[in-house]
């Protein structure tokens, strides 16, 4: 334990000897807080929301993410992403049926939201393997396999947050 | 006379002691007990690290999630062979995205980033000089008793129908703590909490639970949590699903909106009939199930059994519970163990007389808050047809004149 813990856990001390006997249940003063917090930029792939913050500069087309796709993804997700388990495509208009198919294209409300996952949590067992430009491109030819951009197709910082997903009304928050 | 206060056998629930003619066979001798052999010679010398009774037999049981691969899925708590409210750190239910990284805490912090005045890191050493606070709290993960939405009864065990949920004692440093020493800008709405496994598990918190009654938690039942549940740290927001507890927590970002990450929009949302879906359904609702006798046991006698088992609710504190041993004609208030504690496990108690005759075997939850555990029926309404999280339903057993105890959709 560094010398300054042992000197706060003192001054606790001195402080609580001070005072009045505590109550079950008492919680400790404000005023004991440490305060050991370093001062620090934020260094690691940011967490991007729906207004494209925390997205970085780059790019990347449909047409580079259909290369990496077939390397990274389509082994778990299937070369068309309908891979029964782990399903990318299709279910579009399904979610009211009773038999609800939950794809990216069917159900998922923002497209940040695929870079933001992909970026941080695939492909499975080499997560954060990918460069920046490379989540575009994927990010983009899984879009372009729900029918959501065109073949020809490029994404970036700029353009993503734009894409509106077909299902970005579906959702009730219930907020506190 | 037995003292029944219910149909089906339910007995008075201060009768148990005193129930006649109903209990062990009585005037049956035991032989003579011979010498055991751990009567006669000295056992193992003491320990470094306690194990289980090689008698006892206690084991989690995996729930699914294989065909996600490697390190995914869930393992959950043996409810049936638990009693009392706490759960062993052992036997905490287990849901991993990625499997469980083996985390270094010198090389691990905490970072609060996003809308503060003073972006901070925290180092795990650091936060041991802060104020802790100790609280039971229960955890659920919004998927339990998934099985009890489908079209026909799973025939397994109370614990692996719906053992994700444990109860343990926490100790950690409040969020608010450590929040105010980072100085919130007047945008801050949410905090998005990422965690350090392969995964990345991430979720949007509102402000307003952070400030609650959010803690930073270190230990599980007075020593460091276990890997398997976020060493050495996870975010704990008592009465919420699960997957909100991040995890491994390396990370808060604090801005004006959620980030709508994957595990919040994807998955964790419920679908409704109409086919839209509610989003940051975080409290876990109120639900009991009775944990004896409960599912692939099995009744060699007739006669006095105590039905025993555990109520919760994300809002509050249990009140009351009820049983029925006739499939919810007639119902009885069980004995709560102690004072419930708010959003931990409540133990209830009541004596029930079993004739011989096939029975159905409920119990009923109510909190503080005036809310009542549903009907299976009633549970199954609320979302559409194919949705499986924030399942509460009245758990039914149907105890066979076999004395078979099975799941059942009564």
């Amino acid at each position: 334990m560094p010398l300054r813990n042992h000197i706060f856990v003192l001054i606790a001390a001195l402080l609580l000897a001070g005072a009045a006997p505590g109550a079950v249940g008492e919680q400790l003063s404000h005023a004991l807080k440490p305060a050991l917090g370093t001062k620090m930029s934020d260094v690691k792939a940011s967490i991007v929301s729906p207004d494209g913050s925390g997205l970085p500069r780059g790019n990347g087309s449909v047409f580079a993410g259909e290369q990496l796709y077939k390397i990274k993804c389509a082994s778990c997700h299937g070369i068309d992403g309908k891979q029964a388990g782990n399903l990318l495509v299709g279910g579009l208009n399904s979610l009211a049926s009773g038999q609800p198919v939950k794809t990216v294209g069917s159900f998922w409300p923002y497209a940040t939201t695929l870079y933001d996952y992909i970026a941080r949590a695939m492909p499975y067992n080499q997560e954060k393997s990918l460069s920046v430009d490379e989540v575009y491109a994927i990010t983009a030819y899984v879009l372009k396999l729900n029918g959501i951009l065109g073949h020809s197709d490029t994404l970036d910082e700029i353009s993503l947050p734009r894409v509106e997903m077909p299902n970005r009304y579906g959702f009730v928050e219930l907020v506190p | 006379m037995a003292d029944f206060s219910a149909g089906g056998g339910i007995l008075n629930r201060r009768a148990l002691l005193k129930a006649s003619g109903v209990g062990l066979a009585a005037g049956f001798l035991a032989p003579a007990q011979a010498e055991e052999e751990w009567m006669t010679r000295a056992g193992e010398s003491p320990g470094k690290y306690g194990a289980q009774s090689a008698f006892a037999d206690l084991s989690r049981e995996r729930v699914g999630g294989h065909e996600f691969g490697a390190g995914a899925g869930s393992s959950s708590t043996p409810l049936q062979k638990l009693n009392g409210t706490i759960t062993p750190n052992s036997l905490h239910f287990e849901r991993h995205h990625s499997g469980i990284p083996a985390i270094n805490p010198d090389r691990h912090s905490l970072t609060i980033v996003g809308a503060v005045k003073r972006p901070l890191r925290f180092s795990y050493e650091d936060l041991h000089a802060y104020p802790m606070e100790t609280y039971v709290y229960f955890l659920e993960c919004s998927g339990n008793s998934y099985r009890n939405t489908l079209a026909s009864p799973a025939n397994v065990t109370a614990g692996a129908l719906s053992g994700l949920v444990s109860c343990a004692e926490w100790t950690g440093v409040p969020l608010h703590y450590l929040l105010d020493e980072a100085g919130l800008e007047s945008s801050a709405g949410w905090v998005i909490g990422e965690g350090a496994d392969a995964a990345a598990l991430t979720r949007s918190v509102p402000m307003k639970y952070m400030l609650d009654n959010a803690m930073l938690a270190m230990y599980q039942n007075g020593e460091p949590i276990r890997p398997s549940q976020g060493y050495p740290m996870r975010l704990f927001l008592p009465g919420c699903e699960g997957n909100i507890s991040v995890k491994w927590l390396q990370r808060l970002k604090v801005q004006n909106t959620p980030a709508y990450t994957r595990d919040e929009t994807s998955k964790y949302t419920d679908l409704l009939k109409d086919g839209t879906a509610e989003m940051f359904s975080l409290r876990m609702e109120v639900k009991s199930l009775i944990t004896s006798p409960s599912g692939k046991m099995q009744l060699n006698r007739k006669g006095v059994y105590e039905i025993s088992g555990l109520a919760w609710s994300g809002e509050g504190a249990i009140s009351k519970v009820e049983v029925s041993a006739d499939g919810g004609k007639t119902w009885a208030e069980a004995v709560l163990q102690s004072e419930p504690k708010s959003l931990a496990l409540t133990r209830f108690r009541i004596p029930w007389q079993w004739s011989g005759a096939p029975a159905v075997l409920q119990s009923r939850a109510t909190d503080n808050r005036g809310n009542i555990q549903p009907t299976r029926s009633a549970a199954l309404q609320r979302y559409s047809r194919a949705g499986f999280y924030h399942y509460n339903g009245i758990q039914s057993w149907q105890v066979t004149a076999l004395g078979e105890v099975k799941n059942a959709f009564a």
